[in-house]
């Protein structure tokens, strides 16, 4: 009776291998650290897609694509590292959806992703540093470099009448990266940083880092930190100190956590975070609405699309082998040279195999417009956010 | 009016935080001064009984505002910190009769009860992050500001805001009533002069019938009490992390150590020390100094001695200073 239990199931195993099978996804975002409050998206977002490639039952010959969860902490990149690592070794994923802040998943990326060979696709990691860091080919990102949110944001602190800004930093790669690209872009369009300021995370106190930012001066302070951290920090002693009283956030300070703890005090403050008003966008907060997610949060669509340009990747190569799926991605993402590929939005997936399987070249849009330039990453599309009434509002799109 | 600026920028970015933070560090080195002075020994457990202390509190003002009830311009905190020195008080009296109690019996040396303190900081620091966990807790309501910056910059016409947030207020009165309590404590009331006998002599104070059990347990209660408050009113003018609790151990020692370890005035003075001492190596005086000289002479940097980030380092430096050329401390307390 034991062998022929055996016996089937070995048999069963080998014939379902060539049919349908199980692919593991890793989820690799910072469920607990400095954006802890936007990862439960994050996740669903990519899950989101796996499940509509799964359910659409015509993935691979009705394979199904499974997510595994892991958590790199944002901060720390030995954590990170050792989930990424939990992912690949043990739970054999295929592709990794993450990591979700820079330092960590450069670090990921050294020390798991190339040695073993597997992709990553990020959809939140957006440091300049990234752009240039070896990758074999295996990493992209559907979030844009902060070198892009550099000039958007110069470009807006110049509309809004600014000529000096004072500027501070959460001290890692993320933070330092970003304010050295908005430095920069303002710098060269004629605007003055009077200070350019790292603050550490995790600190009760910031009373002495704004004395100094409020002794630079400057008509606003912009704040490249993390809403659940530092940045917030810095915020209640600017706003208690009243050494400043608007803020520029970029997309690390965007979320609704940051209006609901500072209150009243943030109205009028500002910033901008990658996301765009693309057809796909809507199509896509619809369906986490559905879910019971808000498809508006940070980095969500970015994860929606990185799993599923992962999934249509493979199906275009037809193999889960990253080695060998890792060179769809590019091809997926922006379609022919021509333009000719159709265009395929959340919730088409299904379609998009089809039109793989007969051969038909596609352009994957997805939630965020996807188009990925140089070594793989977005192009970049920010939506402008203005903090009215206690609330995240979106102003505009560029 | 430029030298009105200058001193309402120091007021706002030096002086008030810094008097803020110096009586939450002196009442802090209070509570460690107290232990040494009349157990013998340096209670690292200190910050987490703080924590501790705070925690309960907390709980308390969260279980105080879903009924409804609060102090209206002054935080709710206040309200539940009776309760929290109590719940605090029963904890530290717990842990002496089950951990301490052993060592004192034993007669055990000041260095291994020091290490034994060390131990009792883990449990702590561990039961406090099991009930309320790692993250920030912020709990402070009420009124936010005494003076709203916005609104001095609008009446004055000063270029420069002052702001005084009411937990601010609340700390520097809240410190000067328990140091005059104390203070009288200690002086006038029959108990308190036990304790300072116990403190300047254990053998002479158990003949004259002091009953040593009573004055330990007593002592246990009021540095409960000043850690307890010491911590809520930290928590309630920056905010509450286990761990920031437990960093705060460093300025604390610091300042008992600089004022002289067993003195009470010393601890008070020490705090003021250390916290000044800090805000003014790593301020950026160059608002200050621009008001102050003419337009020509108008410095460039920041005029700043240290980076924030070395906060910390400023009193570990004063506290090597003052073990070199003062070993006593400035008020002389007892020398180990």
């Amino acid at each position: 009776m034991k062998k022929l239990l055996l016996a089937t199931v070995a048999t069963a195993a080998l014939t379902g291998a060539g049919l349908a099978e199980e692919v593991k996804i890793g989820v690799l975002t910072g469920f607990t650290g400095g954006i802890e409050s936007l990862a439960p998206t994050i996740a669903a977002g990519s899950e989101l897609a796996l499940k509509e490639l799964s359910d659409s039952g015509k993935f691979m010959g009705g394979s199904t694509l499974v997510p595994v969860r892991g958590d790199d902490t944002c901060g720390d990149s030995a954590a990170g590292t050792a989930a990424a690592e939990r992912l690949v070794t043990s739970d054999q994923v295929k592709g990794i959806v993450g990591g979700s802040c820079s330092g960590v998943t450069g670090a990921v990326l050294q020390n798991v992703a190339r040695p073993n060979g597997v992709v990553m696709i990020s959809p939140s990691a957006t440091s300049p540093a990234l752009t240039t860091a070896e990758d074999d080919g295996l990493f992209f990102r559907t979030a844009p470099s902060d070198a892009r949110e550099g000039e958007v944001m110069a470009e807006l602190l110049l509309e809004k009448g600014m000529k000096s800004i004072a500027l501070t930093y959460t001290n890692n790669d993320y933070g330092k990266g970003l304010a050295e690209s908005i430095a920069n872009a303002f710098t060269a369009k004629g605007g003055t940083v009077t200070i350019n300021a790292a603050h550490e995370d995790g600190k009760a106190d910031y009373s002495a880092e704004v004395a100094a930012l409020a002794s630079a001066g400057g008509d606003m302070l912009v704040v490249a930190g993390y809403l659940d951290q530092g940045g917030k920090g810095i915020i209640q002693a600017a706003l208690d100190t009243g050494a400043f009283s608007t803020f520029g956030l970029p997309g690390g300070m965007i979320g609704d956590s940051l209006p609901q703890a500072i209150g009243a005090g943030l109205d009028g403050s500002w910033g901008q975070i990658a996301g765009s008003d693309s057809q796909g966008a809507a199509m896509f907060e619809e369906q986490m609405k559905a879910n019971g997610f808000d498809g508006t949060s940070a980095y969500s669509p970015e994860a929606y699309d990185a799993a599923a340009l992962i999934g249509l990747a493979m199906a275009a190569a037809n193999s889960t082998d990253p080695k060998v799926y890792k060179d769809k991605v590019m091809e997926i993402a922006n379609g022919p040279a021509d333009g000719s590929g159709e265009k395929i939005y959340p919730g088409e997936l299904g379609k998009a195999l089809d039109l793989i399987a007969a051969g038909t070249p596609i352009d994957f849009e997805g939630a965020t417009a996807v188009t990925l330039i140089g070594p793989g990453e977005s192009a970049g599309r920010y939506r402008v956010i203005e903090v009215k009434g206690g609330k995240n509002e979106t102003v505009g799109f560029r | 009016m430029d030298i009105l600026n200058a001193l309402v920028a120091f007021l706002n970015f030096v002086f008030i935080p810094g008097l803020a933070y110096g009586a939450q560090l002196a009442l802090g080195a209070l509570g460690v001064t107290l232990i040494y002075g009349i157990l013998r020994f340096s209670n690292f457990a200190h910050g987490d009984t703080m924590a501790f202390g705070t925690m309960v509190t907390i709980l308390l003002t969260w279980a105080f505002q879903s009924a409804g009830i609060g102090l209206g311009p002054l935080p709710t905190a206040l309200l539940a910190l009776p309760f929290g020195i109590a719940a605090t008080a029963a904890f530290v009296l717990a842990t002496d009769r089950m951990v301490y109690r052993f060592y004192r019996r034993q007669k055990a040396t000041p260095t291994l009860v020091v290490i034994v303190s060390l131990g009792v900081m883990f449990v702590m620091n561990g039961i406090v992050r099991l009930i309320i966990g790692v993250e920030d807790q912020n709990f402070a309501d009420g009124a936010r500001f005494l003076i709203n910056p916005q609104e001095f910059k609008a009446a004055t016409g000063l270029a420069e805001p002052l702001a005084i947030k009411t937990t601010q207020a609340v700390t520097v009165v809240a410190a000067v009533v328990v140091v005059a309590l104390l203070f009288w404590f200690l002086q006038k009331t029959r108990t308190g002069k036990s304790m300072r006998a116990f403190s300047d002599n254990e053998d002479l104070a158990l003949l004259s019938g002091i009953n040593p059990d009573r004055v330990v347990a007593v002592t246990w209660i009021i540095a409960a009490g000043i850690a307890t408050i010491a911590g809520v009113l930290y928590g309630l003018d920056k905010t509450f992390k286990p761990f920031t609790y437990f960093q705060l151990l460093l300025p604390i020692f610091a300042a008992a150590i600089v004022g002289g370890l067993g003195s009470p005035l010393g601890a008070i003075a020490g705090g003021f020390v250390i916290a000044f001492s800090e805000v003014m190596l790593t301020n950026a005086w160059k608002k200050i100094v621009t008001y102050l000289v003419p337009e020509s002479m108008a410095p460039d940097g920041l005029v700043q001695l240290l980076s924030t980030d070395y906060k910390f380092a400023v009193s570990f430096t004063i506290l090597i200073i003052v073990l070199l050329f003062m070993p006593t401390g400035l008020f002389k307390g007892k020398s180990l």
